[in-house]
């Protein structure tokens, strides 16, 4: 059986939910990674925490639109994808759920204990989401032992694959690369120049780890017999992205180099559905077991309804928040040290 | 697997999907009720200018938003857990379950995350009626957030517009309609909604009396129990109407967990209610103190009604579905029906209570009654849980009835091991959660107005310094 036009449209729309996630989120785990690294004081890590304070709940809610999106679209990707990733995905809930609490309870007491304690916790929550979203990815596309039946028949061992865990690590890079680009634009003084000086020195590392992924990406595409995905226009522009993103820091381009992490990090995203791609996940037992969009779609009425709503609500969700990041659009600007400032 | 383990993974994973969603539906009701009277709150000062509605909003906000993040942050949990422990119902059922939730993230997720940003950040950054906009648009949100995923609960408890596709072994969406019209959906929706209000305003009706005792705070507080008292009774006394009308349908979709709920064995014309029974439910009752042919009067709109029996829908359902127990835990369904109905009578007790203080103008002097109102916070909490578990738990053996059993829906590939080490996890990681916010509702709901008004900026917007400082 072939994809269908409807089949296709989802699939590419997951990916889009995807892309988006990465995208936004991405930039927001960064900060989190970054808050020990160029935040001293639990004012320095308030500023921080405040540039992505009104929008961070917003951008997790595209995983939760990509998931549930899957689970109507594709119900079998989404009930074989959870399962296969149980342990790792509970990680991945209790990263998020401690990040989501610390950027809620930090604030209610005046410890800085009881602060510099939640921002330890949201360090660790966006660092442990970022790398197993990475993992996850990486696994699907370099395959997990699914039976005939499409069941996971692995454990955890099989997820910690060496190319998964480049993934990974990929992930990570990126994020924290995204989120130190984001935080040059939006803030000023003494934590600009700090979030500028990050973004110099993970350039060059997140470049060859980005290079490193694509490289073993494209062995495993043409281990699928699907090598047209890699090397293409999308994963080279990719590279070449955040190969520049050095140059532009170092050239006082911010905005520029948000806007190519941002963008290097949808190609990298496209890249990878490009080469699951006719198959949602890759079955590492034997090829012709791998799940496919077709296995795992719903059917055409299910798939017609959910365009039809998807089309009439999409746009004012994006136009509403867009508007958001336009209130927001202020930089982040840190009061005199010595200053008197109450939580 | 082998068996043993197969139906210790279900039990497992039937106990940590109860649980966490007993947990997540502490936070709820809670922040949908909250959040309307703070949204009521600040069309006031919008309208008035009155500084004591800006003290009051600014003291309910503060404990709005202490909630509000973990019940987003629970709430991902449940999403996953289909996915993740119940593998094959969310393959069997993904064409019909899947939209709600997927609609819901859309329409719901987006609208409260979004607005509540611009809520917490915005003063100062849009105008007063767009920040007046946002909280009523974060109040709908979740509102709308709760509808969808009724719908989707709904269908597992009444399936509608779907048909079995063997081919695939998945049931199919074939009435879009139907499935957002569902009769059962429509009752849920409005019990749900007024055990929030209910819970919100129990919770600030309760603060506020506390407050009240402060000679500073008084009249503040004063006016912020009457608007929390009126929100209180008007919605306690819709639920008893939605509450009764939700009975009669259910006798029709469900008659089993009817039947459990009163533990009725046998079918019976002009069966009486039962309201307090000791002893063995089956045959060995104690005592028991009963109505009169009112059951069959709630069940059927009529004082000699037919109402059914637990031993003929067993039977009826060996027949039509094959040989197996169709019976869910009668104690379990008697008890939690019952304290649940019990605390809605005690809930319209004090409601009507306080009014008759309100109207007599003795709500402030009561004694008695602040005792009680400050007393009665966990009640709606209590109510809310053991509804929740009548209604799942009375769904059983089904996870989706009359087509799917639970056995039948739970992950294929997960051991013991995998489910005991993240039930455990969540166990943990709730108790430290709900410890740490429990704690910070105590300190912010005694603090002293005024230091909480010190804490935060003023009411326009100019703190003074560049720095937001209202949350982080």
């Amino acid at each position: 059986m072939h994809v269908t036009g409807l089949q296709l449209f989802w699939f590419v729309l997951i990916g889009v939910l995807w892309s988006g996630y990465f995208f936004l989120e991405g930039f927001d785990f960064g900060v989190g990674m970054l808050l020990p690294v160029i935040a001293k004081s639990d004012l320095e890590r308030r500023g921080l925490i405040n540039a992505i304070g009104p929008i961070w709940d917003g951008n997790e809610v595209w995983l939760i639109v990509a998931g549930g999106a899957t689970f109507a679209a594709f119900p079998l990707w989404y009930s074989t994808m959870f399962s296969a990733f149980y342990l790792a995905l509970f990680v991945v809930l209790v990263a998020l759920i401690v990040r989501g609490m610390s950027f809620e309870f930090r604030g209610l007491r005046t410890s800085t204990r009881w602060r510099s304690n939640w921002d330890r916790v949201n360090f660790s929550g966006s660092l442990l989401a970022s790398l197993i979203w990475g993992v996850a990815f990486a696994d699907l596309l370099k395959g997990i032992p699914l039976n005939a039946h499409h069941v996971f028949t692995g454990n955890l061992l099989n997820l910690l694959q060496p190319y998964a865990l480049l993934g990974g690590l990929t992930m990570v890079a990126l994020f924290v690369l995204h989120g130190s680009t984001f935080l040059s634009l939006k803030t000023t003084g003494e934590l600009h120049e700090k979030a500028v000086g990050a973004a110099r020195r993970v350039a060059p590392i997140a470049t060859l780890v980005l290079l490193a992924f694509l490289t073993w990406t494209y062995f495993v595409a043409r281990s699928h017999g699907n090598s047209g995905a890699v090397p293409g226009f999308i994963p080279v522009t990719a590279f070449l992205l955040i190969a520049a993103v050095s140059w532009l820091v170092r050239e006082h381009l911010n905005g520029w180099a948000f806007v190519f992490t941002g963008v290097a990090i949808l190609a990298l995203t496209v890249t990878i559905f490009m080469t699951l791609y006719p198959n949602v996940i890759t079955s590492s037992t034997a090829f012709s077991d791998s799940l496919s969009i077709t296995t795992a779609a719903s059917q055409r009425y299910t798939l017609n309804i959910m365009t039809v709503i998807a089309a009439i609500f999409t746009p004012f969700v994006l136009l509403y928040q867009g508007w958001t990041y336009w209130i927001f659009r202020k930089r982040i600007t840190l009061p005199p040290t010595g200053a008197k400032v109450e939580a | 697997m082998e068996p043993i383990l197969g139906s210790v993974t279900l039990t497992l994973s039937r106990w940590q999907f109860a649980t966490t969603i007993i947990f997540h539906f502490f936070f709820v009701p809670l922040t949908i009720g909250l959040g309307f009277i703070v949204a009521v709150l600040q069309t006031a000062v919008y309208r008035t200018h009155d500084e004591r509605y800006e003290h009051l909003l600014r003291f309910f906000g503060k404990l709005f938003l202490i909630n509000f993040a973990i019940g987003v942050v629970t709430g991902i949990v449940q999403e996953f857990q289909f996915g993740m422990n119940w593998a094959q119902y969310s393959a069997f059922v993904g064409n019909i379950f899947g939209p709600p939730l997927a609609i819901e993230g859309l329409l719901a997720f987006f609208m409260e995350s979004t607005f509540l940003g611009i809520w917490i950040f915005g003063k100062g950054k849009v105008s007063d009626r767009i920040h007046l906009l946002s909280i009523w648009m974060v109040v709908l949100g979740s509102s709308l957030s709760a509808a969808f995923i009724l719908v989707a609960n709904s269908w597992m408890q009444h399936p509608v517009g779907y048909k079995i596709d063997h081919a695939t072994h998945q049931a199919v969406m074939t009435n879009f309609l139907a499935i957002f019209t569902n009769e059962l959906f429509l009752t849920t929706l409005a019990h749900v909604l007024l055990a929030s209000l209910i819970t919100g305003s129990a919770v600030a009706l309760g603060i506020a009396f506390y407050q009240m005792k402060r000679e500073g705070s008084k009249r503040v507080f004063a006016l912020g129990a009457r608007i929390a008292l009126v929100v209180f009774f008007v919605a306690s006394i819709a639920m008893a109407l939605d509450g009764s009308a939700q009975g009669v349908v259910t006798v029709k979709d469900q008659p089993m967990k009817m039947a459990a709920a009163e533990a009725l064995y046998n079918t019976k014309s002009g069966a009486p209610e039962s309201l307090l029974t000791i002893g063995n439910l089956k045959d060995q009752v104690l005592f028991q103190i009963t109505l009169p042919h009112v059951l069959s009067l709630l069940a059927t709109n009529s004082w000699n009604g037919k109402v059914q029996g637990i031993n003929q829908l067993q039977k009826a359902d060996v027949k039509k579905y094959g040989p197996g127990n169709y019976v869910p835990t009668v104690w379990l369904e008697y008890w939690n029906f019952r304290i649940m109905a019990g605390l809605g009578a005690v809930i319209i007790a004090i409601a009507v209570w306080g009014m008759w203080l309100l109207w007599r103008k003795r709500l402030d002097s009561s004694k008695w009654f602040r005792r009680v109102a400050i007393y009665a916070i966990p009640l709606p909490f209590i109510a809310n849980t053991t509804g929740w578990i009548f209604t799942e738990t009375g769904r059983q053996p089904w996870i989706v009835y009359g087509v799917l059993r639970t056995s039948q829906g739970v992950t294929r590939n997960l051991s013991p091991w995998d489910v005991g080490i993240t039930f455990v996890g969540f166990i943990a990681l709730y108790v430290v959660l709900g410890a740490v916010d429990l704690a910070m509702m105590l300190h912010y709901s005694r603090k002293d107005l005024a230091t909480i008004n010190g804490e935060l900026p003023p009411p326009d917007g100019s703190s003074g310094q560049e720095i937001d400082s209202l949350v982080y």
